[in-house]
């Protein structure tokens, strides 16, 4: 069980070296761009997969806590905040060395957060709403779950839309870079950006980081907490009798995929430069939860590689203006012949045929 | 009321209480609007004893067994688990005492394993927590493996081993209930309520149950259950408590309940032809 799971990790490290071979082979190497916004999004999912895979609660407010992260990296990075310089708060992120000074164009000081700060600050606050609004809203089942979610996801996005500090329906554009670790010796720096250069380092990055989200959600999936998490998922009632605190258990797990949507926000607006308000749009999250039941809903692995393929296919353009109607024909037709998931579909019979000789 | 944190400390404190008895319930009610479920019911579960609640269809029982593990809340009454106070508990801080149970209508996991569902009962006796189990840190790996083998000797006891990595859930409705069973045991409870663990067995298969239950009184677990099978009752039960209407109508050994004017009238009806 452990070696398999470890050997499937390493077939990921290995098929996201394949692919940047690949690319190097046949010269196309700006599909990386789309590969890297691709992992930052299959990250969303992954996360989305383990509340509503394992854990049975639906969201449809993920894009929320997405946007959550990606809005206040890029706010916080970007708005001058010198009006703001003695206050408290600034003080002591100056103690903590975490302000960024700078000149505006008419020379004035431009005072911003750095984006380490901003990512740890946007972070926390989308874990600390996911929390608040958890508490309440994981007491809903089913369609009543869903409907609280998607108010949530509502009120997130026309608060953005509204908003002139997060730009209105133009968002927040010139997010620098997001240095994760500075040039040493001959290596050069980590920098989370969008830059033409960067574009291999970010690739990996990205990767690394679905990589690692993927292995802690498979540990915690195969632990104590995950069977408590999957047994409340049919009987809250037979996991109540068996000692689980179904509610604690599914905020924290609620919380976890939250944080795991924001860290995507974050790393992905760096790599952008920039977040628009649809990033937080109701269609956004239910591609999540389309993807995550495409995928398989208790099948991470499904929900990885489903995630990452369509979101990749659909930023290249392949589905041109259709995008989201093409989601919404997958969804039907996941429902309808898959209810498991692609993966689940004749594939794994066929594979056992061609590996293992027709034995059923 | 006790906070849920000092559930320990409180049991600890009152351990000549729970000499007395291991659960006491004292004038439960409880009400679903104009419907009295449960009304004025008392008695005692001594500790080591085995003791069974029957009735006819309707009387509360079920509701009774839901009101002990808290899966409903009380109406009024006092219901003590050794020695402490238990209503208004959730059903996890219970079991979490020592409490364990099954279901009547068997509530096992879907696509979890037969031996899944047993480490899940595991839950109350081991620690490990969210962060622990996402990083996979090695103080895990010791406690789960405790936890897998503790669970196949449990799979082993209901003779059901072959089927651990089977899906709980498609396995034979015998089987099933042994699963639950070996859940309910993996917590390793001082009380174990089981609701109607016969339902659906033949007779052969309930012998086995009657066995089991015996055994599982052997173990030191004291043990509370429902049944509508009267030859399983009579058999193992130490004493009896008979509802009709939501009422106790007679608590006794079984010998005294099968001679009961009251108990057989209920059973059998009022006819005079019957009773002459």
């Amino acid at each position: 069980m452990k070696r398999r799971k470890n050997l499937a990790i390493a077939a990921l490290c290995l098929a996201a070296v394949c692919v940047h071979l690949l690319t190097l082979l046949t010269g196309t190497q700006f599909y990386l761009t789309q590969a890297t916004m691709a992992a930052y999004y299959g990250l969303v999912i992954i996360g989305l997969g383990a509340l509503m895979g394992y854990a049975g609660q639906i969201s449809i407010g993920h894009a929320g806590f997405f946007a959550i992260g990606g809005y206040l990296a890029a706010s916080l990075t970007t708005r001058n905040l010198a009006v703001f310089q003695e206050t408290w708060p600034l003080r002591g992120l100056d103690a903590l060395n975490m302000l960024k000074t700078g000149q505006d164009l008419s020379g004035d000081l431009l005072l911003t957060v750095s984006p380490w700060a901003a990512c740890g600050i946007a972070v926390t606050t989308a874990a600390l709403i996911a929390l608040v609004i958890g508490i309440p809203v994981l007491k809903l089942k089913g369609h009543y779950l869903a409907m609280a979610t998607l108010g949530f996801g509502t009120i997130i996005y026309r608060i953005l839309l509204a908003s002139p500090y997060f730009g209105e329906a133009d968002g927040i554009s010139e997010v620098p870079g997001f240095t994760l670790l500075p040039a040493m010796g001959t290596l050069g720096p980590i920098v989370v950006s969008g830059d033409a250069g960067l574009r291999v380092v970010n690739y990996y990055l990205a990767w690394g980081v679905l990589i690692v989200g993927t292995l802690l959600l498979l540990n915690l999936i195969g632990s104590r907490v995950g069977r408590a998490l999957r047994s409340l998922h049919s009987s809250e009632e037979a996991a109540e009798a068996a000692g689980i605190d179904t509610s604690r258990f599914k905020l924290q797990v609620f919380v976890l995929s939250a944080v795991y949507a924001a860290i995507a926000g974050v790393l992905l607006t760096h790599f952008n430069g920039g977040i628009g308000p649809s990033e937080a749009s109701v269609m956004k999250s239910v591609r999540y939860v389309a993807l995550v039941a495409v995928g398989g809903m208790t099948n991470l692995w499904g929900t990885l590689l489903m995630g990452v393929g369509l979101t990749f296919l659909s930023l290249r353009g392949v589905f041109g203006t259709y995008d989201d109607a093409v989601f919404g024909m997958i969804l039907i037709f996941v429902m309808l012949f898959a209810p498991e998931g692609i993966l689940s579909l004749r594939l794994k019979l066929f594979f056992q045929k061609i590996f293992l000789g027709a034995r059923s | 009321m006790n906070g849920s944190g000092d559930g320990l400390r409180s049991e600890l404190e009152q351990v000549p209480f729970f000499e007395e008895a291991m659960l006491e319930l004292q004038s439960v009610h409880k009400r679903f609007g104009g419907l009295h479920a449960v009304n004025d019911v008392s008695f005692k579960v001594a500790p080591g004893s085995i003791k069974a609640v029957i009735g006819p269809n309707g009387a509360g029982k079920t509701t009774l067994f839901n009101l002990i593990s808290g899966n409903l809340p009380i109406t009024s009454g006092t219901i003590y688990f050794q020695g402490s106070e238990i209503q208004g508990k959730k059903p996890h801080q219970i079991a979490h005492l020592g409490m364990a149970r099954t279901f009547q209508n068997i509530k096992l996991f879907h696509g979890l394993s037969a031996l899944e569902c047993v480490m899940v009962g595991r839950h109350v006796q081991s620690r490990a927590g969210f962060f622990a189990g996402m990083f996979s840190l090695p103080s895990t790996w010791n406690e789960e493996r405790a936890i897998r083998e503790r669970s196949m000797e449990l799979l082993e006891l209901m003779q059901i081993a072959e089927f651990a990595e089977v899906e709980a859930t498609s396995l034979a409705f015998g089987q099933q209930r042994a699963v639950e069973m070996a859940r309910a045991l993996a917590a390793e409870p001082r009380l174990l309520l089981l609701d109607e663990p016969a339902a659906g067995l033949n007779i052969y298969e309930t012998a086995e149950v009657a066995r089991l239950i015996c055994r599982i009184r052997d173990m030191g677990i004291t043990v509370l259950l429902v049944e509508h099978d009267m030859s399983l009752v009579m058999d193992i039960s130490d004493e009896i408590v008979v509802l009709s209407f939501g009422q106790k109508l007679a608590e006794d050994i079984p010998f005294n309940i099968q001679k009961n004017a009251e108990v057989i009238k209920i059973y059998l009806g009022e006819d005079d032809a019957i009773t002459a």
